[in-house]
């Protein structure tokens, strides 16, 4: 896998969707470019899907927000005959690496929750109208949608066909949705998860499994009629034009590096490990969110979110090895603060939601990025606001303490706003602050009464706000002593204690999805019965069944 | 009409299955009977429904006297429940269990896979009928008709069959299967036949004989294959069936051939010898060679589409599982489980058709489509020989594999009846020269009026050498209820 994986593109040269815009109701088409996967050695056929398809996906849904808010329905529907899409590439997955494996899957999981959030987000709601089979992720797509519809025409159907037909889970959310979004009774969803051909018509819906149920012939009015409705009845204030997303300010260098505008992805990878420093602001901020959206997406904070949203995408596909990420901001934190001030401030103007709920989905990104993570607050740095939850989304966060020799930047300082408190929640439902000081209510409220003052070492450790300070005499050592170890560590080990830590506190779906549901389908997908010579993915298409080992573990 | 309340399933249902003592089939089928029967009361249209027509009845599954010849009412035909005798330690040919014994009950780890493979067939079953249901409206005469109707019966008596081994094997889902068959309806926008070619129309009688001759030639291909599997009954079903199936293959030749005879025929009467003169020849109320031609492209592309992706997983894995076979799966000399081996493939790669050795086991359907090929090939290379005979220069030829195919590698290109590749825009320019155009269809339909009289036969067809059960050419094959 020597390619570099591309998460930016073009809307012109979508090969596998297509998207056509009616007042509030988008259509959005699903029709696979059979010869357009991302790697060789396997056609996407029947509407099947790789991590390509997913990507194009992830950009429609995001312009969506940002180029078309006056969208308020997405029709998602099949642009094939009698196949609505039959999920995962097979090919594609049985050839794959365990780690392109399990990055396909997060990526897709992601993309799924973010269409899924986009009614309570942005007012965006997405209907699946279903026509043809409906298979594994073919149906997750159609679970993340806020309304399925389904023809009955007796021979359409959805499945869930993992478990008895290749020996791994439906990984992107369906095992979770079923039960939890769907509230399909659990004898019930075992009878779907072990059938293969899944169920259709009028039980679907008696099941749960789909809202709406119709026949044929009226299919079409009725999914119009539908979009039309949901999109009459929408709460969405109408918005007349959206922003252009344009392509980022981006060089790549040999080394592993990569330069963006205001992020700076520096790779290490004798020592396996990668600094990302973020920049402050430049420029003054905008007088209000109409300057806001006149900068468009050169605007400083809807900039920063999208480089550093590419960043992290391009480390977790392209450089598996760059186990530890440092996390480092440098700039006027004040200033800052005043182009947060913009958004927050006009929580009513679409733009300003739209880009207090990417920062949410920037941070829930680095939240669930299997590399270790550290911020290191140094002088001149740029903690504040937004940019602080860097700190509780790592793993431990270093702040310099009094003045270093030869070092005349700014003292180093942290600044907790309105951003800490709020909007900007975890997979878990909570903030990262409630998260950090989960049982610790105290806290919490110290916390919040210093809002707004920049914060020195001792201070933030007072509060609670990193995990150690250190000074002019230690500071090196002691960083140097940790990112060494730290890379020293099995990356196994390390992943899964991470991502048991960071998520401290209740269960939601999307906790579930990305822990309970990925952390099993990775173990399947190491084990012999799925991956094996004779597993099941392995053999899938050659004809022979997969040869399991009956012990339980 | 059947007493639905009173029907005595082992009287009135030939049966060798001892029908009247199971008791959840008999539950099964007298909830599902009158469907069935409403199905059929729908679709054929009613003058027909009470003509007495001359049908052969399967009454049992002895060689040498299977069934009998006698007039009844369609509706009143003894639907039977049969299958072929037991083979006495009858071995899985094929697959992963080969030498195994022959499953008599369902093996639960397959039970998925079979129960689609027997839906599908039994889906193709009704939809014929359908596709067929007004044709006795232009029977080009009564010998014709009354094989229109035995062909219909046995699809009908195909369906049942299905539906037998539905109620048997497979419970509640089973039943819900059975109840769908009856449910989905040949191009119905509502609920569609499963295969494409299912839900194409059959508007004329050529059609139906072409119909006849290579679609129902891919439903023996599949049946001989299902006659292979490791699963018994479903194994003894098909063999009987092919019985039956026999007789549609020859309504479908026979039906070709006397329709190009009465062309040759009229041709040489009338002095024409370029059979390219279209219009003279039509004038003579007879269809032309290359129309014919052309109806040939066309039922035969449709049918090749039955046989599915050229490389198939679904196929692998019934090969492997040992629940379908190939075709003369006995007589192939190899180990049968085709682990290691591999198999030719023609496919499409850069601009090109190329051939390409891949692993067998994904090519079962290929192969069951070069067995197809072969097969059906035979009556063209006869009605070729009708032809040849006549003195007109004319040959009727299978068109290539590539040419105008829906599924599989070939579906994205377009070809000539050659083989030769060409753009989109040639193809929608030079479409009416391979298949048949509307005018064709129109021409084909104006000659389409009914000749009820015994022995009389419509201009377009000539007559057969011999009559069904031996009758004389002017027996009354359908006596017609005119209400």
């Amino acid at each position: 896998m020597s390619k570099r994986i591309e998460f930016q593109i073009d809307p012109q040269s979508y090969r596998h969707w297509k998207v056509s815009y009616d007042g509030p109701v988008a259509r959005l088409t699903m029709d696979v470019d059979e010869d357009g996967g991302l790697f060789e050695g396997y056609q996407l056929k029947m509407n099947s899907y790789d991590l390509g398809v997913d990507i194009e996906l992830a950009d429609i849904v995001q312009r969506m927000r940002f180029e078309h808010p006056e969208v308020k329905v997405v029709v998602m529907q099949s642009g094939k005959d009698r196949i609505f899409c039959a999920g995962a590439n097979i090919r594609m997955l049985g050839g794959a690496a365990h780690s392109h494996k399990v990055n396909f899957c997060k990526f897709t999981n992601e993309t799924r929750n973010t269409f899924e959030a986009a009614e309570a987000d942005s007012g965006q709601k997405y209907i699946a109208a279903v026509k043809g089979s409906c298979a594994g992720g073919g149906y997750e797509l159609a679970l993340a949608c806020n309304h399925i519809m389904l023809t009955d025409d007796s021979s359409s159907s959805v499945s869930l066909p993992e478990a008895p037909l290749l020996a791994v889970l439906p990984g992107t959310g369906g095992l979770t949705r079923v039960t939890d979004k769907r509230k399909v009774r659990r004898d019930l969803a075992d009878v779907f998860c072990s059938t293969e051909e899944g169920v259709r018509g009028k039980r679907a819906k008696d099941w749960g499994l789909v809202d709406e149920v119709f026949p044929n012939s009226k299919f079409d009015d009725a999914v119009e009629e539908r979009a039309q409705a949901f999109a009459a009845s929408s709460a969405k204030a109408d918005v007349a034009k959206g922003i252009t997303l344009g392509p980022l300010d981006r060089t790549f260098h040999d080394d592993g590096s990569v330069s963006y505008s205001l992020v700076e992805v520096e790779a290490d990878r004798a020592g396996r490990k990668v600094t990302i420093s973020l920049k402050g602001p430049e420029e003054a901020a905008p007088a209000d969110m109409d300057a806001f959206a006149a900068q468009g997406d050169q605007a400083y904070l809807l900039r920063l979110a999208r480089e550093l949203d590419d960043a992290i995408l391009h480390l977790r596909l392209n450089e598996p090895e760059l186990g530890l990420m440092v996390f480092k901001t440098q700039g006027d934190p004040e200033a800052f603060l005043a182009h947060e001030t913009v958004v927050t401030g006009a929580p009513q103007h679409w733009l300003a939601n739209e880009v207090t709920q990417y920062w949410k989905r920037v941070l829930k990104r680095v939240d669930v990025t299997s590399r270790s993570m550290v911020c290191l607050v140094e002088h001149g740095s740029c903690f504040a606001g937004v940019l602080a939850e860097l700190l509780w989304a790592a793993d431990r966060s270093y702040m310099m303490e009094d003045e270093f020799e030869g070092d005349n930047r700014p003292m180093a300082t942290v600044t907790l706003s309105d951003s800490n408190f709020g909007p900007l929640v975890m997979g878990n439902g909570l903030t990262r602050l409630q998260t950090r000081f989960l049982g610790n209510a105290d806290a919490l409220v110290r916390a919040e009464e210093s809002k707004g003052e920049p914060l020195e070492a001792e201070d933030a450790d007072e509060l609670g706000l990193v995990t150690m300070i250190l000074d002019d005499i230690d500071w090196e050592d002691e960083i140097r002593i940790f990112m060494e170890e730290r890379a020293s560590f099995s990356p196994d080990a390390m992943t899964g204690m991470e991502a048991n830590l960071r998520f401290a506190g209740p269960e939601t779906m999307e906790t579930r999805i990305f822990g309970r549901l990925t952390a099993w389908q990775n173990w399947i997908f190491i084990r012999p019965n799925a991956v094996g010579p004779e597993g099941a993915l392995q053999r899938y298409g050659t004809g022979q069944r997969g040869e399991y080992n009956m012990e339980r573990v | 009409m059947l007493d639905l309340i009173n029907v005595s399933y082992d009287t009135q249902i030939p049966n060798n299955v001892g029908l009247s003592s199971d008791r959840k089939v008999l539950k099964a089928l007298e909830k599902w009977h009158p469907g069935y029967i409403n199905w059929w009361n729908d679709l054929i249209p009613q003058n027909f429904q009470e003509s007495m027509v001359y049908l052969r009845t399967a009454v049992s599954v002895d060689p040498k006297g299977w069934a009998k010849f006698d007039y009844v009412k369609m509706p009143d035909y003894r639907w039977g429940v049969l299958l072929a005798p037991q083979v006495e330690d009858r071995r899985i040919p094929m697959g992963a269990h080969k030498g195994e014994p022959a499953w008599q009950e369902v093996p639960g780890e397959y039970r998925n896979m079979l129960k689609r493979l027997i839906v599908i067939q039994g889906d193709t079953e009704p939809g014929s009928v359908e596709q067929q249901r007004f044709l006795g409206l232009t029977a080009p005469s009564l010998y014709d008709m009354r094989n229109l109707f035995q062909v219909n019966v046995e699809e009908g008596r195909h369906l049942w069959a299905m539906v037998y081994l539905l109620f048997k094997y497979f419970g509640k889902d089973g039943r819900e299967e059975a109840d769908d068959l009856l449910r989905r309806s040949s191009g119905s926008d509502e609920a569609p036949r499963m295969l494409g070619a299912f839900n194409e129309e059959t508007p004329d009688w050529l059609s139906f004989f072409m119909f006849t001759y290579f679609t129902d030639r891919d439903g023996k291909m599949q049946l001989e294959s299902l006659a292979q599997s490791g699963f018994d009954p479903l194994s003894r079903t098909c063999r009987f069936m092919l019985t039956e199936e026999a007789h549609h293959m020859f309504v479908g030749e026979t039906g070709v051939g006397r329709t190009i005879q009465a062309t040759l025929e009229a041709m040489n009467a009338n002095g024409i010898t370029d059979p390219y003169d279209v219009g003279k020849i039509r004038d003579l109320g007879v269809i032309d060679l290359p129309t014919i031609q052309k109806k040939l492209n066309l039922h035969y592309s449709l049918s090749l589409d039955l046989f599915g992706q050229e490389m198939s997983t679904n196929a692998a894995n019934a090969f492997n599982s040992g629940i379908k076979g190939r075709y003369m799966e006995q007589r192939i000399d190899d180990d049968h489980m085709l682990t290691n081996d591999t198999y030719v493939v023609r496919s499409f790669k850069d601009g090109q058709i190329v051939a390409e050795e891949v692993p067998a086991l994904t090519a079962i359907n290929m192969r069951l489509r070069d067995d197809y090929i072969r097969d059906a090939s035979g009556g063209v290379g006869r009605w070729n020989k009708q032809i040849a005979k006549s003195g007109i220069q004319f040959e009727l030829a299978l068109p290539h594999e590539a040419f105008h195919r829906q599924i599989g590698v070939f579906a994205p290109i377009e070809t000539t009846p050659e083989g030769d590749i060409m753009s989109k825009e040639e193809w929608t320019k030079r479409r009416d020269e391979f298949l048949p155009s509307k005018a064709d269809g129109d021409f084909i339909t104006s000659l389409m009026k009914p000749c009820y009289e015994p022995g009389k036969f419509a201009s377009w067809i000539a007559p057969p050498k011999v009559g069904i059960d031996n009758k004389p050419g002017d027996f009354e094959y359908v006596k017609l209820h005119m209400a």
